[in-house]
């Protein structure tokens, strides 16, 4: 009873007290989320600034129709989708839309499997393996600047060595750069061979990943390199290769210095990609047309989501199985 | 209910924050206006500020110029702070590169910052003045009186002149004398097309390149194409005309017989002047600017020839003095007055002179033959020079230039026959005119 009654009392002191700590908490929560978003600012504003806003720009230069004058002007008439049809309908754009799809899956193919054999070589110990390994990624340190102009010299149709080489072993010289069949498997090679250290790289950590006993334990029950390479190997790298085929992906999309310097997207259109197309659309003469840019900018955006979409549901089936 | 609840106010708050961000932004980029270039941004408040620039007792001028390898100390830079000290002004210079030049004007054109004073490509000028960018000369009170016709031509559009030339530059053909020598060409024989061929084909026999241009698809492709496709007496408005086909023939036959070097059709004109500076090569097509290192070589120069006997006419280059809409339009009469002591002869021949240039005045061009009699050739090469945005193409020639440009690079390459490529060019250009 007494206890009943003091626990009573207790509660009914108790109850202003409690209100005023229920307050004073409610006070803290709201300082702590103000801080908390004090916190967040920064990198909601870089967002903001870096990334939302000229997303915004960029559809809305598509939607319009901009010429110099209403660029200036800024009353731009509304043209819904009719930059998106007018580029569709361009012959240019079959051309860069098959062009983009050829350097992009050729380059992946090239890299990945050049870049995972390299890595499997230099997973085994041997002597000046760390020399060579470092000189593997040369092409990735050189500035593309750099690589693509020696490239486009090594090239060269008259005084190039790539054709000095072909001429001393007897084989006809090529117009690397200068003939519309050749241009695209030329910028092809230079740009393989810049992006193998990306994948070397990142497979030989994924490889230094997989513990040494599981080949061990391959080894002992008999199964040859070839095998522990396709059993073992490979599925372990799966999760690093996924991530590598897809930046490698979106990475190749947007290409546009090494084809810019080496050929321009020429002879005519034969290396033009959709990445050089949109540069010349709003940069390449003297009369910008800034809205068809922004919609081949836009189209190549929506490509590299929708791969980046696939990456996420095949990740995500992986996680659960 | 209170995961949920403070779930709501997070997104919420976020939304606030980008909205708030991106309003901060816009706040900014309109409001460096006035504070950037000292152009007023408020036309109340500006016009006390610029009336007593006006009356001399200083305020900044803006100047942009397409010369990002003229520093502080340099002439050039002298030259445009002494005429706006002379006019009671500060100049404050900006010099950029000259692709970005263009972007840049325009995006300050849309800002409503534009510099008072802009030094442009000649053929950007008609799209700045399509753009509503660029002040008329009725407008801003430059005089234009001396200035030689066909140099102005690229700064009249519909009868209105939207600036005035620094200088002018043109193509014409240098040779190597040693190799017309040897191969027992008479350059003073080499008057047409087929003269000029027949030389080619005699260089060639005694194992040395013929000719090298730049055949590349950009811009430079079709300025150093255009002599040829004047020359044959082809017309721009219709670019796949008998004429215009013969011109493009010439070319891919050099190309095919050996003449030029496959390697025209991705050089610029920098690259093609490193081809002929090795010696190796008879003829390049090339341009004013390249006159010091050619006289170091040895190399000679000749007029570009008409099919059929005669100079081609060629393409002027070289940038133009505008004046940008403002605001205040008190500023004018004092940016003219800066461009009138830039354009003056003696500052304009001393420019010129370092620049490459050739006046665009009589007088100015007297100045310099009289002190370097070696211009006389560039002189008369400019005398005979049109603009590429003439003919009152306006910004259509951008269009235009980039299907010429198309179809040399199909035809040189193999990809298409010159008639083809050209016809192909003339519709895609008729579509794009009519687009825009």
């Amino acid at each position: 009873m007494t206890r009943s009654t003091e626990s009573e009392a207790g509660a009914v002191n108790a109850a202003p007290a409690k209100r005023r700590q229920a307050k004073k908490n409610k006070a803290q929560q709201r300082k702590a989320q103000l801080a908390a978003w004090g916190f967040i600012a920064p990198v909601v504003i870089y967002l903001a600034a870096a990334y939302a806003y000229p997303l915004y720009r960029n559809i809305d230069l598509s939607i319009h129709s901009y010429t110099v004058t209403s660029f200036v002007t800024g009353n731009a008439p509304f043209a819904g989708f009719a930059e998106y049809t007018g580029i569709f309908k361009n012959a240019t754009f079959a051309a860069a839309l098959l062009n983009t799809t050829i350097f992009v899956f050729v380059s992946i193919a090239f890299q990945f499997a050049i870049g995972l054999a390299l890595a499997v070589f230099f997973a085994k110990r041997f002597r000046l393996n760390t020399l060579l390994r470092a000189l593997f990624l040369v092409p990735w340190l050189l500035p593309l600047l750099v690589s693509a102009s020696t490239w486009s010299w090594m090239l060269n149709s008259d005084s190039g060595i790539v054709n000095a080489f072909l001429k001393a072993v007897g084989a006809a010289p090529i117009d690397w750069l200068t003939s519309p069949t050749w241009s695209l498997i030329a910028v092809l090679i230079a740009n393989i061979w810049i992006g193998i250290p990306f994948n070397l790289v990142i497979m030989y950590s994924g490889l230094q990943s997989i513990p040494d006993d599981i080949f061990e334990a391959a080894s002992i029950d008999g199964a040859g390199g070839w095998q522990r390479f396709w059993r073992i190997t490979f599925p372990l790298l799966r999760p690093v290769s996924a991530i590598t085929l897809l930046l490698g992906f979106v990475y190749t999309l947007k290409v546009f210095d090494i084809i810019w310097i080496m050929t321009r997207g020429g002879p005519a259109t034969s290396s033009t990609t959709l990445a050089i197309w949109s540069y010349q659309l709003s940069f390449g003469s003297f009369l910008p047309d800034f809205s068809s840019a922004a919609a081949v900018g836009n189209v190549l955006i929506v490509v590299a989501f929708v791969f980046a979409l696939v990456y996420i549901r095949a990740r995500h089936r992986l996680e659960t199985t | 209910m209170t995961v949920q609840a403070s779930r709501k106010a997070r997104a919420v708050g976020a939304a606030l924050l980008t909205l708030g961000t991106v309003a901060a932004l816009a706040a900014c980029s309109s409001g460096s206006n006035s504070s950037n270039t000292g152009t007023p941004a408020s036309t109340g408040a500006g016009t006390s500020n610029a009336s007593s620039t006006a009356s001399g007792s200083g305020g900044t001028y803006n100047f942009w110029d397409p010369y990002p390898q003229y520093n502080a100390t340099s002439d050039w830079t002298k030259l445009v702070e002494s005429c706006g000290t002379r006019s009671g002004v500060t100049i404050k210079r900006t010099g950029y590169d000259t692709t970005a030049l263009t972007t840049q004007a325009l995006l300050a054109a849309q800002q409503g910052n534009a510099p008072d004073i802009l030094l442009v490509d000649n053929p950007v000028v008609s799209t700045l003045a399509k753009a509503g960018a660029l002040t008329t000369t009725a407008q801003n009170g430059l005089s234009t009186g001396e200035i030689a016709t066909n140099i102005l031509g690229a700064g009249v559009i519909n009868g209105s002149t939207y600036g005035v030339p620094i200088g002018a530059n043109t193509l014409a053909l240098y040779y190597n004398p040693k190799i017309l020598s040897q191969a027992g060409v008479n350059p003073a024989s080499i008057t047409s097309w087929s003269t000029l061929t027949a030389a080619l084909a005699k260089v060639k026999a005694i194992g040395k390149t013929g000719i090298t241009f730049s055949g590349i698809n950009t811009e430079e492709g079709s300025f150093q194409f255009l002599p040829w496709f004047w020359g044959s007496g082809a017309n721009l408005t219709n670019i796949d005309s008998p004429q215009a086909v013969a011109a493009l023939t010439l070319w891919t036959t050099w190309l095919k017989d050996g003449y030029a070097p496959n390697s025209v059709i991705q050089d610029t004109q920098t690259t093609a002047w490193q081809e002929f500076q090795t010696g190796n090569v008879a003829f390049a097509e090339n341009g004013t600017w390249q006159k010091a290192t050619a006289a170091q070589m040895g190399a000679k120069v000749i007029q570009i020839p008409a099919e059929n006997g005669g100079s081609a006419p060629v393409p002027t280059g070289g940038e133009f003095f505008t004046i940008p809409v403002q605001k205040d339009s008190s500023r004018y009469a004092t940016s003219a007055k800066i461009v009138q002591c830039m354009s003056a002869t003696d500052n304009i021949v001393k420019t010129d002179n370092t620049l490459n240039y050739i006046a665009p005045t009589k007088a100015g061009q007297q100045a310099q033959e009289s002190a370097d009699s070696s211009l006389s050739d560039w002189i008369s090469a400019v005398g005979v020079a049109k603009a590429r945005t003439g003919d009152n193409l306006g910004t259509k020639y951008p269009l235009i230039s980039q299907q010429l440009w198309t179809a040399v690079q199909k035809a040189e390459s193999g990809a298409a026959t010159p008639s083809a490529a050209l016809s192909a060019a003339q519709s895609a250009a008729a579509a794009a005119i009519s687009k825009g």
